[in-house]
């Protein structure tokens, strides 16, 4: 269990990040609110309660590294990133316009703290891979964590990097399934299904943890388990609300990629505002 | 020339890792279980710790060689042209190209003189693929002599390369006095009726050719253009000039490799007539290499009439 004052504080990181969602992709006017909501809790834990990263030292060799497979959903990173203090948070407002550094999807030479520039989903998996496998080869003891969509698990890729990492014996390695169960066309079953997921990573000869994603004793449990296990690479299956926390948008697959409008945005700013106030009195 | 010592450039390239690493350069060798053939095989028995087999799986072994990059190292990263530039393209694009990570492709068994196994693993299109992705450096080495120098320049560039080495076994055209330089044509004889720009095997033959033309009274100026990208424009407007006509010889297709990269430097600042040899918007065919480079018309006999063509239309 996470000591009470420090899950509080990570609870309202998590709903500071969620605004900076509502934030950029409002100002940005397009941009993937749904999928960045969703995963929100598990990007706070890692940023604030598991990675080792220094913004002052973004490049530093030996630091964790984070790959955001599911590229689409930047604004939660950038988010994260800013509140960690890589880069202003006012710069959340540039999201996705011309000139700013933050582009609709990680760019690594242009953004402190994007360890890998990543959107074509597949990818981010596979680069995560060689970076865990640089540390064994380098022997360095940095811990790499990768993010992908549910969705994304319909890419060929994912399987030939799973392939590979479990045959390495990536223990330094976690991916985080984001199993929101909704993709642009409809809900994953409906696409084209991945599940059983866990079955699946099983068979590939992974670690594998399910938990709910918005309970952060469950993430961190999870990611303590993987730093024990040796020999494989765990995959944290989590599930997830779509649109978490903003009444209009949860469970919806239409919030994937579109931004909410000003009155979209005053209400779900309230509601994250009223959130924020909620968790800040509470014991 | 018919003399020469004959090896394939696939050979050099795997010589060429291991002579690097003598050296104390820090580099790790990929492959897609196609060792054996890449010729990386030789570079894994010397160092068994820094070759990693992927398996059969060039995207994912293209975004591992971008993720090990990420953490400062250089990465050859080795398949078939088809694969390496084909399958995986755009993980070459997005892993490797878009974050200009120093991943070098080692792109074996280009074009048709791959042989008997047909149009499948015959890739003639690598060329314009790789060269349209923003910061990739395109190298397409003639011999043994230039191949090893070019893996060895490719591991100092800090972003990705692309690196075409051949199956068959090409005479050694150059002497080890032979400096190759990315971004560099060298004028290997000089001319004045016509200019033969080449790279790869077509080296060999675009010299036979202007031996053989000069006979015929036609002076020809041969440029070996090994680096595609960035292209030697001033070495190509300066040879347009000089000599009024073109010909462009590459064991590519003709639409996007070398030949069109000529043609978009001279349309644009110095217009002369230019032939393209290559291979014409068709697939490849099954049979003995030598044999195919002739049916395809990629032999002496082909540049020169290529040759005689673009003085016609001068």
């Amino acid at each position: 269990m996470i000591e009470a004052s420090k899950k509080k504080q990570l609870r309202l990181l998590a709903c500071r990040v969620r605004q900076l969602v509502i934030e950029g992709t409002f100002n940005a006017k397009c941009g993937h609110p749904g999928g960045s909501l969703s995963m929100a809790d598990m990007l706070t834990y890692l940023y604030f309660a598991e990675m080792k990263v220094d913004p002052q030292n973004p490049k530093d060799a030996d630091r964790d590294r984070f790959v955001l497979s599911k590229g689409h959903c930047a604004p939660a990173l950038y988010g994260a990133l800013a509140l960690k203090g890589f880069f202003p948070v006012e710069d959340i407002k540039t999201l996705r316009k011309y000139g700013s550094y933050l582009q609709g999807h990680p760019d690594m030479k242009g953004v402190p703290g994007v360890d890998m520039s990543t959107g074509s989903l597949g990818q981010g998996i596979s680069a995560a891979v060689g970076m865990a496998l640089s540390a064994k080869l380098n022997k360095k003891d940095y811990r790499v964590y990768t993010v992908l969509g549910d969705g994304e698990l319909q890419e060929g890729q994912v399987w030939e990097a799973a392939m590979f990492a479990a045959n390495k014996q990536l223990d330094n390695l976690v991916a985080v399934v984001d199993n929101n169960n909704l993709q642009i066309d409809g809900t994953i079953e409906e696409v084209n299904s991945p599940y059983p997921i866990a079955e699946k990573f099983r068979a590939f000869r992974w670690n594998v943890v399910e938990i709910d994603g918005h309970d952060l004793d469950a993430i961190e449990d999870a990611l303590n388990a993987a730093r024990e296990q040796k020999g494989t690479p765990t995959v944290v299956i989590m599930k997830t609300t779509k649109g978490k926390d903003v009444s209009f948008m949860e469970n919806k697959a239409s919030w994937h990629g579109a931004a909410p409008n000003a009155e979209q945005y005053g209400i779900a700013m309230q509601e994250l505002t009223e959130l924020y106030t909620k968790i800040s009195e509470e014991a | 020339m018919a003399d020469a010592v004959r090896k394939a450039t696939r050979e050099s390239y795997g010589e060429a890792l291991i002579e690097l690493a003598n050296e104390g350069k820090n580099i790790y060798v990929l492959d897609a279980d196609l060792a054996e053939a890449t010729k990386t095989i030789t570079f894994k028995k010397a160092y068994p710790d820094r070759h990693i087999d992927c398996g059969i799986a060039e995207q994912n072994m293209m975004s591992i060689a971008a993720g090990m990059a990420a953490c400062g190292n250089t990465v050859f990263a080795s398949s078939f042209a088809m694969f390496a530039s084909g399958r995986a393209f755009e993980q070459v694009r997005n892993s490797i190209g878009y974050p200009h990570l120093p991943v070098k492709i080692g792109a074996t068994h280009a074009g048709i003189s791959v042989g008997e196994d047909g149009a499948s693993h015959q890739c003639c299109e690598d060329i314009a693929l790789m060269r349209s992705i923003p910061g990739m450096t395109v190298i397409v080495p003639a011999d043994d002599v230039e191949a090893k120098q070019a893996v060895k320049a490719a591991a100092e560039i800090d972003g990705p390369v692309y690196l075409r080495f051949g199956r068959l076994a090409v005479p050694v055209v150059f002497t080890e006095d032979y400096k190759f330089e990315v971004g560099k044509g060298a004028i290997l004889k000089d001319g004045t009726d016509v200019t033969i720009i080449a790279n790869g095997l077509m080296i060999e033959r675009s010299l036979e050719a202007a031996e053989k033309l000069l006979e015929e009274g036609i002076s020809a100026r041969v440029v070996n253009m090994a680096t595609v990208k960035p292209l030697d424009s001033a070495l190509v407007i300066e040879s347009a000039k000089k000599t009024g006509a073109v010909v462009v010889a590459e064991e590519h297709s003709i639409i996007g490799g070398l030949g069109s990269a000529v043609c978009e430097v001279l349309s644009e600042e110095y217009p002369v007539p230019v032939v393209r040899l290559g291979v014409k918007d068709v697939f490849g065919k099954s049979g003995p290499a030598l044999e195919l480079l002739d049916k395809f018309g990629l032999n002496a006999q082909g540049v020169m009439q290529s040759a005689k063509e673009a003085i016609a239309k001068k």
